[in-house]
């Protein structure tokens, strides 16, 4: 790639989130400059009043797809884009506020609202890669810094991102940390919750509450049989486990929909988890 | 880019109606949260070449923010609310921890309730040193964004920077990650900061100090544009500390009421046409505002006394109460105050027997309000037997703020229309930002459309 004259043309643009995700560029301090001037950075609301509607080289998606106007307006944004990276739980699973996808939103919509014909919301919050196809994705609520500095990079080189594909466990041994299911007696979803965090809620004497998501091949039920069995959870807690902010990936979503029937406080529904209205 | 004219708050009390005050306390079975990052609209009515009416449209897909916590335990609802919003989540915890530990009766370890200042202090210095340097200040100076600014400022940006970067660090020791930190939870924390831990941070810190106090004099210069207006100030406060997560409600025109009780004074309501929810007092004395303008001035005594040095040094507490563009002042001497406060309570810091005293759940009402770095965020939840959540109401600054902005961009949005349409939507951005409303809303382009009431068809500008 050569010189400023061609660099890449960047846009970070949001949906239903809470910007957590593209405020990790922001709070990259030490290298926020060098990052804008290897990239030219053209659309980024939450920074700068200069905007544009593309073409991107490169594109961060925010937030889930959870209104009308999201669905036309993650189309037209794809078809600007070259390589568009879908960063967060929400873009990733559809995020906490996917938890709504086990309820009746028809319901929910009437009795929440007293004129319901003014509510543009979708019946339930999904993923970026449900509607178009995402290029990359990076895991998290939120993002963490190290892995956004990593892509980046790859990006400016042209080589693949080093993102490890495993589980949090394995980062938890290499940072020393005592297990908290041995030592505490806590639930962990360390083992089968990408990596990515560096092992935070470990690290903080807690379990690991999943928010990276789960990882390829995650052997849910394993772990489930084991805080049945060892610690005694009974279903309705085990449901309330995965049913936090990648509730909507599988196999956490099956777990929560096998265990507890739906989310704690929502009622089942009528609609399907993943049906769009 | 996305459809006009879509409420900030989607939802009202279900029986609420439209238009008239919904009087009483709220009555609702399921809740309605969202967030007000997104985009921004502003739609001003113009009669007799005078603005009649300002209508600032900050929407944000819905959440349910209030509906996802029902059936939740009260540590499960200080995780999730967090994501309520990415710049402040420590506030929202703070709201969260401290509502329920009150309605338990849970008395934490003073020195948990330090440390608990202590990630508030950091929040502070992130999410202020934010908005005065990223997206405040390139509005005096100039500039579309701080990147572009630091073309010719870097070493200020670069200041900037690393003051934000100083407050982030803070969290990260005592939460794990700046945003949307793990380790608060009733009772105190899942796990204790090592004294090693924060001594590591005081030279950050106290770069940090001279950081914030060289803000202070940089903003001090910037040219205010002209605005006078005796604003209706609402605030946390404490006879000894500046106000974090102790105190009363108070306001610059007599009231003053526990923290538990705001809705006995304010309410929520419905507006026709944008079904946003705003928030006002139910003494009918108008809109009010939150955040450093109202802090700095109903709180000037409890100031840090390096911070309140500082402010008296800048002559500039008349302007700060009457002229909101001089709100990023009061954002810089906040800066000054929350480094300050993190230095004392780093250098007092004895650890706690233990992270966290054990609780007992009960039924009840758990309200508490704590001051967000843009103002006042109350929480009000109604518990079960097992200390779940049955009921949710969160109010957070924005919404309370909304009126006031509308209220002022009436009284002043006159003077900008004279202007030529660019210049005129960048004075109105340039004043909404002044509110900080919040992140995304306050640095995007305004869609302003101006309508012209009874003289012919609406024309619009588009900013940027």
């Amino acid at each position: 790639m050569s010189e400023t004259a061609l660099r890449p043309r960047v846009g970070v643009v949001k949906f239903a989130s809470c910007d957590g995700c593209q405020l990790q560029l922001l709070d990259l301090e030490d290298e926020l400059l060098a990052v804008c001037e290897q990239f030219d950075i053209i659309e980024f609301a939450e920074a700068t009043s200069a905007r544009s509607e593309g073409p991107f080289d490169i594109l961060f998606v925010e937030g889930s797809v959870s209104a009308p106007e999201h669905l036309p307006r993650i189309k037209a944004l794809r078809e600007q884009t070259k390589f568009l990276v879908a960063i967060g739980a929400c873009a990733t699973s559809g995020g906490i506020q996917a938890l709504r996808n086990w309820g009746d939103h028809e319901a929910f919509r009437s009795a929440v609202y007293a004129h319901p014909e003014f509510v543009a919301s979708l019946a339930t919050s999904t993923p970026i890669g449900e509607h178009v196809k995402v290029d990359a994705e990076l895991r998290g609520c939120p993002i963490d810094p190290r892995q956004l500095v990593e892509l980046l990079t790859a990006l400016t080189t042209g080589r693949r991102p080093q993102l490890r594909d495993e589980a949090v466990c394995m980062e938890c041994k290499r940072a020393g940390n005592p297990c908290v299911m041995v030592i505490r007696h806590v639930p962990c979803l360390g083992q089968v919750t990408q990596a990515g965090c560096g092992a935070i809620c470990p690290r903080f004497d807690r379990g690991c509450y999943g928010c990276f998501g789960p990882r390829e091949q995650a052997n849910v039920k394993g772990l489930a049989d084991f805080l049945q069995a060892k610690a005694r959870l009974a279903p309705a807690d085990l449901g309330r486990l995965f049913a936090g902010f990648s509730a909507n990936a599988e196999p956490f979503r099956a777990a929560v929909t096998g265990y507890a029937g739906a989310p704690p406080g929502v009622a089942v529904a009528t609609n399907a988890p993943g049906d769009p209205r | 880019m996305s459809a006009m004219g879509r409420p900030e708050r989607e939802g009202t009390p279900a029986g609420a109606t439209v238009g008239p005050p919904v009087s009483g306390e709220r009555r609702i079975a399921v809740g309605e949260l969202t967030r007000v990052e997104g985009e921004g609209s502003l739609r001003l009515t113009v009669r007799d070449g005078k603005v009649v009416e300002a209508r600032l449209g900050i929407f944000e897909a819905p959440r349910y923010f209030e509906r996802l916590v029902v059936g939740r335990t009260p540590d499960e609802v200080i995780d999730i609310v967090a994501r309520i919003c990415g710049i402040c989540p420590v506030a929202y915890q703070m709201s969260a921890v401290h509502a329920f530990e009150d309605c338990f009766g849970v008395r934490v370890d003073p020195a948990v309730r330090a440390l608990r200042r202590l990630m508030y202090c950091g929040e502070w210095i992130e999410s202020l040193g934010l908005h005065v340097y990223m997206l405040h200040a390139p509005d005096f100076l100039g500039y579309e964004s701080a990147i572009a600014m630091a073309r010719d400022h870097r070493q200020t940006v670069e200041r900037g920077l690393a003051l934000k970067k100083s407050g982030n660090d803070l969290i990260k020791v005592l939460g794990g990650r700046a945003i949307h930190p793990v380790s608060v939870r009733v009772g105190g924390f899942y796990r204790l900061p090592r004294r090693a831990e924060l001594d590591a941070m005081r030279p950050a810190l106290e770069h940090a100090l001279e950081h914030a106090k060289a803000t202070v004099r940089w903003t001090t210069g910037f040219a205010m544009p002209s605005f006078r207006r005796d604003m209706r100030f609402v605030a946390m406060k404490h006879p000894r500390e500046y106000p974090f997560n102790d105190g009363r409600i108070v306001s610059n025109d007599g009231l003053d009421l526990p923290l538990t009780d705001w809705t006995q004074a304010f309410e929520e309501f419905q507006v026709e046409g944008s079904n946003a929810l705003h928030a006002r007092s139910k003494d009918g004395n108008g809109p009010y505002l939150l955040g450093p303008a109202a802090r700095v001035t109903l709180c000037a005594d409890q100031l840090h006394p390096v911070a309140r040095a500082l402010l008296e040094e800048t002559g500039m507490q008349e302007m700060i109460r009457t002229n909101i563009y001089a709100s990023i002042v009061a954002r810089a001497v906040e800066l000054v105050h929350a480094t300050a406060e993190a230095l004392d309570i780093i250098a007092a810091y004895r650890p706690p027997a233990a992270p966290m005293v054990p609780w007992q759940p009960r039924a009840g009402v758990a309200a508490w309000a704590t001051e967000a770095p843009r103002g006042l965020c109350f929480h009000r939840y109604e518990t079960d037997d097992a200390g779940r959540v049955v009921r949710c109401q969160i109010v957070p600054p924005t919404s309370q703020n909304q009126a006031a902005i509308e209220a002022d961009l009436v009284h002043a949005a006159g003077d900008a229309l004279q202007l030529p349409d660019a210049e005129a939507t960048l004075r109105l951005e340039q004043m909404i930002r002044s509110y900080d409303p919040c992140i995304s809303c306050a640095t995007h382009f305004l869609d302003l459309s101006i309508e012209y009431d009874g003289e012919g068809p609406a024309t619009g500008g588009r900013a940027s």
